[in-house]
């Protein structure tokens, strides 16, 4: 069942397309920010909403890479692995973030606080190497201090 | 008022990095070219079509066509179809590119009176702002923007009482490169996969929802509110070669200060390496760069007296692209570099056209085998055989010729290091 609180946001964007399907990426996001990430339920739930077939949303959820078709943890780690932090040493931070977690990338830490992701290039290039933790920016990484930008994340 | 004369896109920027507010734009002179096109007769559709057409207004998200031209590919009048629409590219994802995050951040009114300006002239119903979902200060900052707009009758009904009516909506994207492909961009826009459509049509004639649509990167439409208040002559000056205005350029990689500068348009690529970005790290030398993101050719040493504009830059093979170079040092490696993006470029392909989703995965994996130290005798032309593969004209959009770009230069410059590879068995990088 989608909330209240969550039809009326998706009703709003709704409203700024011609077409009742098209708020459907907006509609994915929408419920991902309520709940973490889009589960099966949940994305059977917004195609009835908005009168499509399961599978055909299922065939937009899966192709966009921030809508999470998987449980993610608390805190989701995009790290930018395009091609200015790779000349900036995005190796030794992807090494320090997988060594420091334990996980590789698409994976959960056991304790569900942090998922690992790859991301592309995130207009960060002159203070490269950057990650994002959830919709925080951090730039100018190096393997010493991933600990601190990671500390405010529980 | 110099400042802001020579770097009309950032002059009045806030150097704390805070955002120019609505009435603080407006005190360094914003909505005076929104005024000037819609107030008291103001200016005709044709005659805002024909001053960025005499600017030689080029867009800025790097295939550099001609701006006003694509305006003036919109069907318009009664018998026109309807609605029409303008779409902003705000989905910067060019790696290595930087600089429409700035324009959006600091000064977003800028970017919506260029959108308004625009709508007016193609006869726009609706606008939407396509912002890639990671840009979330960016999209925070708009969404204010375009609030405070509406309160002050820049959009919605009715602007300003001219009679000309345009909404205005900010859409986050869900992701992926291939949303930056203008026809891809429309699909997701309408709630699909962002799979480019064949061309012909193009957008201006059957765009969003079938009907008449322009794309116009954010930078681009930046230049607008400009070319209207000083004129297309004043704007084809500030550009100091064959192409108008400013530009923001940047630099990334291994130089003293990375960073970002509007320009004019034409500083020459010595210029912003050496004097702006302060040249090279101490103990490096430049091996070369990718001129503006990783679709784009390489250029080398004997290439860095060329002018970083349009012309110039095709003149040498390469492209402009987006003026955001990439900086290739001799202590990086440029065979582990080719890797990095023909496997950004691989995860990114849409999985659309064959050459694009089994070529760059092959190429990846034969540079990654290169890497590895398993290179063998003939993979050069293999990798050459691909790029030919991918070359305009074998699929559907840019993405496969825009990796074929740098590979092809990677190859062409760099062999000896291509070759290394090979016959040591190993990464001489490592």
């Amino acid at each position: 069942m989608l909330t209240r609180e969550e039809i009326s946001e998706i009703e709003t964007e709704a409203a700024h397309y011609p077409k009742r399907d098209a708020v459907c990426i907006d509609a994915l996001k929408i419920v991902q920010r309520h709940r973490g990430w889009v589960s099966d339920d949940s994305l059977r739930d917004i195609a009835a909403h908005l009168g499509m077939s399961p599978t055909d949303l299922d065939s937009v959820a899966t192709f966009y890479n921030l809508i999470f078709r998987k449980s993610v943890g608390r805190h989701v780690i995009m790290v930018c692995d395009s091609v200015s932090c790779w000349i900036m040493g995005h190796e030794r931070i992807k090494e320090q973030l997988t060594q420091r977690l334990g996980i590789g990338f698409g994976e959960t830490t056991p304790d569900n606080r942090f998922t690992l992701l790859p991301i592309v290039c995130l207009g960060c290039c002159d203070h490269a190497p950057a990650m994002m933790v959830d919709a925080d920016l951090h730039a100018d990484l190096d393997p010493q201090t991933i600990d601190t930008h990671l500390e405010k994340y529980k | 008022m110099t400042a802001t004369m020579e770097k009309p896109l950032t002059g009045d920027m806030h150097s704390d990095g805070s955002v120019l507010d609505l009435p603080s734009y407006e005190q360094a002179g914003g909505y005076q070219a929104v005024r000037k096109v819609l107030k008291g007769g103001g200016m005709t559709p044709n005659a805002v079509i024909d001053q960025v057409k005499g600017a030689n207004l080029r867009g800025r998200g790097g295939a550099g066509f001609s701006t006003g031209m694509k305006w003036s590919f919109v069907p318009r009048g009664q018998d026109a179809p309807n609605p029409t629409y303008l779409v902003v590219n705000a989905d910067e994802m060019e790696p290595g590119t930087f600089k429409d995050r700035l324009l959006m951040e600091r000064n977003p009114h800028q970017l919506i009176e260029g959108a308004i300006v625009a709508g007016f002239a193609i006869e726009a119903d609706v606008a939407y702002i396509f912002l890639r979902g990671e840009y979330t200060l960016a999209a925070e900052r708009i969404a204010r923007a375009i609030a405070e707009a509406y309160e002050r009758h820049y959009l919605g009904r009715d602007i300003l009482g001219s009679g000309y009516s345009l909404e205005l909506h900010l859409h986050l994207s869900g992701g992926r490169y291939i949303c930056g492909e203008e026809t891809g961009l429309l699909n997701a826009l309408e709630g699909k996969r962002a799979n480019p459509r064949s061309k012909p049509p193009f957008p201006p004639v059957v765009g969003l929802f079938g009907k008449p649509t322009v794309v116009n990167n954010v930078e681009t439409l930046c230049c607008v509110p400009h070319i209207i208040n000083h004129g297309a002559a004043w704007f084809r000056a500030l550009g100091r070669g064959g192409d108008a205005g400013t530009k923001l350029y940047g630099a990334s990689g291994k130089v003293k200060r990375p960073g970002l500068w509007e320009l004019p348009m034409g500083t020459t690529v010595r210029e912003i390496l050496e004097e702006h970005a302060g040249g090279m790290r101490d103990g490096l030398k430049l091996r070369g760069l990718l001129p503006g993101g990783a679709s784009t050719p390489f250029i080398v040493e004997e290439h860095l007296d060329t002018p970083m504009d349009f012309t110039a830059m095709a003149k040498v093979g390469s492209r402009m692209g987006t003026g955001t170079m990439i900086v290739l040092d001799d202590h990086t490696c440029p065979v582990g570099m080719a890797w990095n993006m023909m496997r950004f470029f691989g995860r990114e392909s849409c999985g659309f056209c064959t050459p694009c989703w089994s070529g760059l995965g092959w190429a990846e994996r034969i540079l990654q085998s290169m890497e590895e130290g398993r290179g063998q005798a003939g993979d050069l032309d293999k990798l050459a055989f691909q790029a030919k593969m991918w070359a305009p004209g074998n699929t559907f959009c840019a993405l496969a010729p825009g990796a074929a770009d740098p590979l092809q230069t990677a190859l062409k410059y760099f062999r000896g290091e291509f070759d290394r590879h090979i016959s040591e068995h190993r990464c001489p990088w490592r």
